[in-house]
């Protein structure tokens, strides 16, 4: 029967080939002919698409991951463990991603080790090599778990289960460095970038936009797990996190606000020009839907409103960190840059093997089944574990 | 030691005559890119190039900056800073993340866009000249004294006298004195110099302070921040614990209770 399934040609199967074959091809002139030859990146824009996405989207989606541990490891609020292991999945697929990217966007990737031995602690891109570096190996040894069980490596995994504390301490603290030090990469380039977006706070705002995202995407990958393998958290825990997320867009939004005022640059809200706009559509759809939407309680305990919300939240995440990363130097830069047909092609293939990755290791790997022993007493807290759905509208209707 | 040098940039005295450009063109062994070198900008095989604004030709160029932004952000060390206050590049290090081209204020290093095995070119001011005691391939083709070289205390006497003697035809600023934090080119201009297209909204502050501010703060994340998370596990999982136990003893209490009652029946 699986066989059946993954030869079935469907809509989104030719979809997914489609934009391998033209990524692969991408991929080849990229390395034949340099990064010139399928991008718009030119010496007035060096940065483009792949770090505004795939490099600081990319990591800030990742986001749920050390949410999510700190959450059940270290606030000890165990009954979000079941979906630890799917979020931690995606934290890791995240970052390999965006290494992947990084090797795309590097100039000289086969160089890529040098941030490792010819030290610059001055700059912020040598924080951000470091902090990649020791948390993709944080999420590796964290996810390990779910690998050394199938394979029944009781040894080892009893050695990753010693040190998971530390692990997790480690994690939080490496994230929390480097989500806000993705924000202080544009810290030196005051004259360069659109007054709107520049502000000395940048690494406060990047740190709050990517915890709010964080548990956006908690509650997106639940309802999207729901559906396609009927795994899904107990309603009332999602909510939950749906009111920490209005918290801390509502702290990430009033700061942003206050700093607007203090800096004297509110009237620039005011002076039309496509920055503006922009501005606006990200503050709208980034904070002020998802607030209001989520405020109303019936939206709030409704799978699909909730749903909704996440999605205006992850679309607002990631027009803020395109307009930092490109709208931003669109005025100083003396050209406009679009990314190139190919740029973008790179960036779906990236998504798209993403996808099939995740599908792979859910299909093989025992991601949804906590099989972590738990204790007798949180047993009893938190059962029921998973409510296993096989009718969605029956649990909509509740 | 070596003196700290120092190019100025005398607007007001350029002719377009290009020598400077041709100069530097054959000092660093560089192709021919543009059949009129008027239309060339600045390029991976152009190190300066002049423009005309208006009346007036500007020069282009790397200004090496006291404390450059390109040299802090560099994640490999790729760039240094010479005796002489050249900011050279290492090309054996660089990853080509153009973190360098993203941080520059002038927006001077360039990229090479079409090779597989790209690396960041810019100006270096002459560097082999200048360690040889020798002035700037530039400086020294200039027949009309807008580029001049020298000792950095010289050149900064040198436009302030020229300011001081011809106030009238100069605009009163010397542009690179204090801009973030001062630069090795200086630029002398009858006219405010963002009319001219120089960035007029730099500040003076050092850029690398900038984001110092911010990663000076590690250390404070990293060990009160482990502290916080630690103490936090710490306190929560003390609170499962005595759960536990309250929960435990109810049960034995429990299970004592029912036993006592079946022996009663008993």
């Amino acid at each position: 029967m699986k066989n059946n399934t993954i030869f079935k040609i469907t809509f989104w199967k030719v979809i997914a080939t489609v934009i391998i074959v033209i990524g692969l091809y991408a991929i080849y002139l990229r390395f034949t002919q340099g990064i010139g030859a399928v991008s718009n990146l030119s010496d007035e824009f060096p940065w483009g698409l792949w770090i505004g996405f795939d490099i600081l989207s990319g990591v800030g989606l990742a986001a749920g991951g050390f949410t999510l541990c700190a959450i059940v490891y270290i606030f000890n609020i165990e009954k979000y463990r079941p979906i630890i292991r799917p979020t931690i999945l995606t934290a890791f697929l995240g970052y390999l991603l965006v290494i992947f990217a990084l090797m795309i966007d590097l100039g000289r990737p086969w160089a890529i080790w040098h941030a490792i031995i010819m030290w610059n602690p001055r700059s912020v891109m040598f924080e951000v090599a470091w902090c990649v570096i020791l948390y993709s190996t944080v999420l590796f040894l964290e996810f390990s778990p779910i690998v050394l069980e199938k394979y029944k490596l009781k040894r080892l995994l009893k050695v990753v289960k010693v040190i998971t504390i530390p692990l997790v301490i480690m994690g939080v603290i490496l994230s929390t460095l480097h989500q806000s030090s993705l924000g202080s990469l544009y810290l030196i380039t005051p004259s360069k970038m659109h007054p709107l977006w520049y502000s000395s706070l940048l690494p406060v705002f990047f740190y709050l936009s990517a915890i709010a995202v964080g548990c956006a995407m908690i509650i997106m990958e639940s309802y999207l797990s729901a559906k396609a393998y009927k795994k899904q958290l107990e309603f009332s825990l999602l909510v939950n996190v749906g009111k920490w997320m209005v918290v801390v867009l509502g702290m990430y939004g009033a700061w942003r606000f206050t700093y607007l005022i203090q800096s004297g640059k509110i009237g620039l809200l005011f002076q039309p020009s496509e920055a503006m706009y922009l501005f606006h559509l990200e503050i709208l759809i980034g904070i002020i839907v998802p607030i209001s939407l989520l405020l109303f309680k019936k939206i709030r305990e409704n799978r699909v409103g909730l749903f909704i919300a996440s999605i205006t939240v992850i679309g607002g995440f990631l027009l803020n960190r395109l307009n930092v990363s490109v709208t931003a130097f669109q005025a100083s830069a003396g050209t406009y840059y679009f990314p190139s047909f190919l740029e973008i092609s790179l960036t779906l293939f990236i998504i798209v093997i993403g996808v099939i990755v995740f599908n792979f290791v859910i299909k093989n790997f025992n991601v949804f089944e906590d099989i972590v022993e738990p204790d007798p007493v949180e047993l009893k807290e938190v059962k029921p574990k998973y409510a296993v759905l096989n009718d969605l509208n029956a649990l909509e209707q509740n | 030691m070596k003196k700290r040098k120092a190019m100025l940039f005398d607007i007001t005295k350029c002719v377009g005559c290009l020598a400077c450009y041709e100069a530097c063109k054959v000092e660093n062994d560089l192709p021919v890119t543009a059949e009129d070198p008027l239309q060339d900008t600045l390029s991976d095989k152009t190190f300066t190039s002049i423009e005309m604004r208006g009346d007036y030709y500007i020069r282009k160029m790397c200004q090496h900056c006291s404390d450059p932004a390109c040299l802090s952000v560099c994640p490999v060390g790729a760039f240094s800073k010479s005796a002489s206050g050249a900011v050279l590049y290492d090309e054996k290090k660089c990853m080509g993340c153009r973190y360098c081209m993203q941080a520059c204020p002038f927006q001077i290093p360039r990229f090479e866009w079409r090779s597989t095995n790209p690396k960041i070119t810019k100006c270096i001011m002459c560097y082999d000249l200048v360690k040889n005691g020798e002035a700037t391939a530039c400086s020294t083709a200039c027949p009309a004294e807008s580029t001049i070289f020298g000792d950095y205390d010289d050149i900064v006497n040198e436009a302030k006298s020229r300011l001081e003697n011809n106030p009238e035809q100069y605009h009163p600023h010397i542009y690179g004195l204090k801009e973030v934090g001062g630069t090795s080119v200086l630029n002398l201009s009858p006219v405010p110099l963002e009319k001219l297209g120089f960035y007029a909204n730099l500040p003076n502050e050092r850029l690398p302070d900038l984001t110092w501010n911010a990663l000076e703060k590690i250390p404070t994340v990293v060990s009160v921040g482990g502290v916080m998370l630690a103490g936090f596990y710490w306190l929560t999982n003390r609170k499962n614990e005595i759960k536990r136990e309250e929960l435990s003893q109810n049960n034995n209490r429990h299970t004592e209770s029912t036993q006592g009652e079946k022996s009663d029946e008993k």
